[in-house]
């Protein structure tokens, strides 16, 4: 079954938000696509710094078995990335919610953010996929 | 829904994540494909293979039926019970399956082939046995079949199923199989480690992998099986090699027997051939220098020689890297470095010799 905390955002293309009381965003991928990809392997980072713009990618995880770009979710800049997860990719599978985390950005637009999926909306995407 | 081994209710329950191949509803992993790769390097693992198509082919001139259908020579094979593996070609030198074939007495052999392939290649047998005459093919989809591989595989087959069996199979060479009741226990296997491969009768499966499980035999999904065979350097059927491709392509070469020269196997013309023109392409091993993974259908360029594509591509876990087979122009040499095309970045990689890893090892 898949995990989905109700208190982040979600997009379309699987990754979670988290938005921090200091206006920045933590940005992870779900518990259901690290079911789909099972193992993983690589993980590669936008550096502290990037601009990064909505729906286009801006890192990479890999598993054993597929490759799949992370989109940013919202237009900003990155402000840390998890260094921690390029020796220890395993961690993404783990704990997707936690020390998987991907990266910290400050979003451009903050009310960019009410375009993106509640628990509820992103619940419902994963069960129509499912069949 | 696809076809369900004689184990599959007892994957569900030991919690596998259940995947089409060929047709079959089968585990791909049973939570951690890479926990399951390392247990069979390391210690040992179990895989239902039962989806695999066993078939017994009878008849007074057997042994001169597999000399016409195989590309390698079932002469070979003196002693009761040993195997060769072989590639089965069409007239055009393209390889219909890859396969295993035991010499059983002189008027039986048992083969074992792949599962996604079955339609074809029972077509293929049997119109050949038609047309040699005598030869009786009979598929034993009855049976079911278990591998059991790594370092401790063997003495947690003894311990699951009986001391018994250390004298009966224990003294088995490698690529050996002999009968125990109805058990049929092979040393083949496709992951580079010890074992065996059990077939016994379908009912009586359950019960064995449940003996197995609590031997401590962990069960092992095809993502970790195929990892395990690329690090071994073993072809896949539909990835290293098919019908377009013949197996002097395709790293395959130690299986054709090409004498004696007056053997008239299909497919003799055209490896003939090219053998005498040279072989075009060769299969070779990768090593990525750099960080990601190797992909299926990855292009490839080699300075110099020309193009190629990558044929199966992973990532090692014994090795902690990506590697990979390519199909890559005869000209490349081991040593070279190529440039991969992956995902619209040019990737560095070595050419090397496979297998990657044998008996736990590191090959580079």
């Amino acid at each position: 079954m898949s995990n989905i905390p109700k208190d982040l955002k979600y997009t379309k293309s699987h990754e979670w938000l988290k938005l921090n009381s200091d206006g920045t965003v933590t940005v992870g991928i779900t518990h259901h696509a690290q079911d789909l990809m099972g193992d993983m392997v690589f993980v590669d980072l936008p550096p502290s710094g990037a601009k990064v713009t909505v729906g286009k990618e801006c890192g990479v995880v890999e598993s054993v078995k597929a490759a799949s770009d992370i989109y940013a979710p919202v237009n900003g800049e990155v402000v840390e990335a998890n260094s921690a997860l390029p020796d220890s990719p395993e961690t993404v599978n783990k704990d997707c919610y936690g020390a998987g985390w991907m990266f910290r950005m400050k979003p451009a637009n903050p009310a960019e953010l009410n375009g993106l999926l509640d628990a509820k909306a992103y619940e419902a995407l994963v069960a129509s996929e499912k069949h | 829904m696809g076809n369900k081994t004689p184990l599959y209710d007892l994957h569900v329950k030991m919690g596998a994540k259940v995947v089409d191949f060929g047709g079959w509803d089968m585990p791909l992993h049973y939570g951690s494909q890479l926990e399951e790769h390392h247990k069979v390097r390391k210690d040992c693992g179990m895989f239902d293979v039962s989806h695999m198509n066993v078939v017994d082919v009878k008849g007074e001139h057997v042994r001169d039926f597999f000399r016409l259908l195989l590309a390698n020579d079932v002469a070979k094979l003196k002693t009761k019970g040993k195997a060769i593996y072989s590639c089965m070609l069409n007239s055009k030198g393209g390889v219909i399956d890859d396969l295993i074939v035991y010499y059983m007495d002189d008027q039986w052999f048992r083969v074992v082939m792949n599962a996604a392939t079955r339609d074809k290649d029972m077509a293929w047998v049997n119109s050949a046995a038609k047309e040699f005459g005598g030869i009786t093919v009979t598929p034993r989809n009855e049976l079911a079949m278990i591998a059991v591989q790594g370092p401790n595989a063997k003495e947690k087959v003894y311990q699951a199923l009986g001391e018994a069996l250390r004298a009966t199979a224990g003294s088995l060479k490698p690529f050996h199989a002999v009968m125990v009741g109805e058990l049929f226990i092979a040393t083949t296997g496709y992951t580079g480690e010890d074992g065996f491969e059990i077939i016994l009768p379908a009912k009586a499966a359950p019960f064995t992998w449940q003996m197995l499980s609590e031997a401590g035999v962990s069960p092992i999904g095809l993502g970790a099986r195929d990892t395990l065979r690329l690090e071994a350097g073993m072809n896949l059927y539909g990835s290293d090699m098919d019908e377009t491709t013949t197996p002097l392509e395709s790293g395959l070469a130690w299986t054709v027997a090409l004498e004696p020269a007056d053997r008239k196997f299909i497919g003799r013309e055209v490896l003939d051939k090219q053998k005498a023109q040279g072989i075009p392409r060769l299969l070779v091993g990768f090593v990525l220098e750099g960080k990601g993974v190797l992909r299926n259908h990855q292009k490839v360029q080699c300075a110099g020689a020309g193009a190629g594509e990558i044929t199966s591509g992973s990532f090692s876990p014994t090795l902690n890297q990506a590697v990979a087979l390519a199909r890559v122009p005869a000209a490349v040499k081991i040593g070279d470095r190529c440039t991969v095309d992956m995902r619209g970045k040019p990737a560095t990689v070595r050419v090397v010799k496979y297998p990657f890893v044998r008996n736990g090892k590191s090959c580079l």
